[in-house]
């Protein structure tokens, strides 16, 4: 699905990397590994369309990313570094903008079930300003599990900040996505298990 | 399209009604500076008619200005703007949703309290009509254009002043044909030219502003 060629990356004068080459398809994980500041947030960011590589090509299903935007934008799902959650409204409603945002708007009762999921049932009507950075980071991932539809999934250290139980709750969500057929490339200091029928990991900066 | 834009415009609706503060704070600004004119230069109702539309327009753009800055710096702190820009609805919507939002809080109110504050400067009743006209069809101009300001100075250290001077130069066509069809009716002149003018400022910005908007939240988040 994912064809990345000849791809390299500049972050002011400091090329991170140049040449990388990956391909992904149904039911592919990517690993993305490496010290700090190797280039995996850019890297996902590039994927991503969100800045420009400087050299190379990302295609998705035969066809340019840049070219494809919206197209590309609606079978994407992109959880960077920050939560994208607003401390004035509730987990609910955050969660609601958030879906309506990728184009996928849901029923009350499935964002009620999806937050119930996360393990933040209780705390849906709270405004966010009053939640840990642990529960700020559950409302953002609550999005994956209603997002079985989307093919790619681009998660940019999904675990940080998130205790033993949710991190299990989130590896079941990439591994039900990838058993669907769906692809994840991931970030992460952790080791964590996940089931992929296919796998592949990038080291960066090494 | 339709869907993605009314999402767009009841959040940021939504966003602003949970911080009041933010929102009266650059009404009660424009309430005060008109306020301040007639006070200051004394109860002369010619002097103070000549001068009208010149200060409640001034004070409308800086208001404006002053609202500018909270468009999109929120949303580009917390991560939102990256979603928005990856979002499933073209960026164009978005942007425009963010606008209208934005007049709707900022533009709207200005043209609703400048005909009460007009009151002040003992402008007849048929200038502040004009008046009232002109606000209507020029403040989504400054949202238009201010977008475009907000979000080239988006990260910047010391954004406030940068987008004062980037913005400011670019306003002085509203008010010129802004003052310009007020002072009209006051020497018994027709306003249509102004407004005519100034309305053909509203169709370029409607075209131009949400495109340059687009990309310089592109460039931003790059």
């Amino acid at each position: 699905m994912l064809e990345v060629s000849g791809l390299a990356c500049e972050r002011g004068d400091v090329r991170l990397f140049s040449d990388l080459e990956f391909v992904l398809g149904e039911g592919g994980l990517l690993l993305v590994q490496g010290p700090n500041g190797s280039g995996k947030t850019s890297l996902l960011r590039l994927v991503a369309g969100l800045s420009r590589p400087a050299a190379g090509s990302i295609r998705w299903r035969g066809e340019d990313i840049a070219e494809l935007r919206e197209g590309f934008a609606r079978e994407l799902l992109f959880i960077g570094h920050a939560n994208a959650v607003k401390d004035e409204l509730s987990a609910e409603e955050n969660l609601a903008i958030a879906l309506e945002l990728c184009g996928r708007a849901a029923t009350p009762a499935a964002r009620a079930q999806a937050l119930e999921r996360i393990g933040l049932a209780a705390r849906a009507r709270l405004p966010a300003r009053y939640l840990s950075q642990g529960q700020k980071r559950r409302v953002a991932l609550a999005r994956l599990c209603l997002a079985a539809e989307v093919p790619l999934w681009i998660l940019d250290e999904p675990f940080a900040a998130l205790d033993a139980r949710a991190l299990e709750g989130v590896v079941e969500l990439v591994d039900g996505h990838l058993a669907r057929g769906g692809a994840v490339i991931l970030t992460s200091h952790q080791e964590v298990a996940i089931a992929a029928p296919v796998r592949y990991a990038i080291a960066l900066g090494i | 399209m339709l869907g993605g834009l009314n999402t767009i415009i009841a959040r940021d609706l939504r966003l602003s009604m949970r911080r009041r503060g933010d929102v009266l704070n650059h009404l009660v600004f424009f309430v005060i500076v008109v306020t301040l004119f007639p006070l200051g230069v004394g109860p002369e109702p010619a002097l103070l008619r000549t001068m009208a539309p010149g200060i409640l327009w001034v004070a409308a753009l800086l208001a404006a200005m002053l609202s500018l800055q909270r468009l999109f710096a929120a949303d580009f702190a917390d991560g939102t703007l990256e979603q928005m820009l990856i979002s499933a609805h073209p960026l164009g919507v978005i942007v425009v949703g963010k606008t209208i939002a934005h007049w709707l809080l900022s533009g709207l109110p200005l043209t609703l309290l400048a005909p009460i504050l007009g009151l002040q400067f003992d402008l007849p009743q048929k200038a502040l009509g004009v008046l009232t006209l002109s606000l209507a069809i020029g403040t989504p101009v400054l949202s238009l254009i201010g977008g475009v300001g907000a979000a080239l100075t988006l990260g910047v250290r010391g954004g406030g002043v940068l987008l004062a001077l980037l913005v400011l130069p670019l306003y002085v066509p509203v008010l010129i044909f802004g003052t310009g069809g007020v002072g009209a009716v006051l020497s018994g002149m027709s306003p249509s030219a102004h407004l005519s003018l100034l309305g053909a400022c509203l169709a370029i910005s409607c075209v131009v502003g949400p495109l340059a908007t687009g990309a310089a939240l592109r460039l931003a988040c790059d």
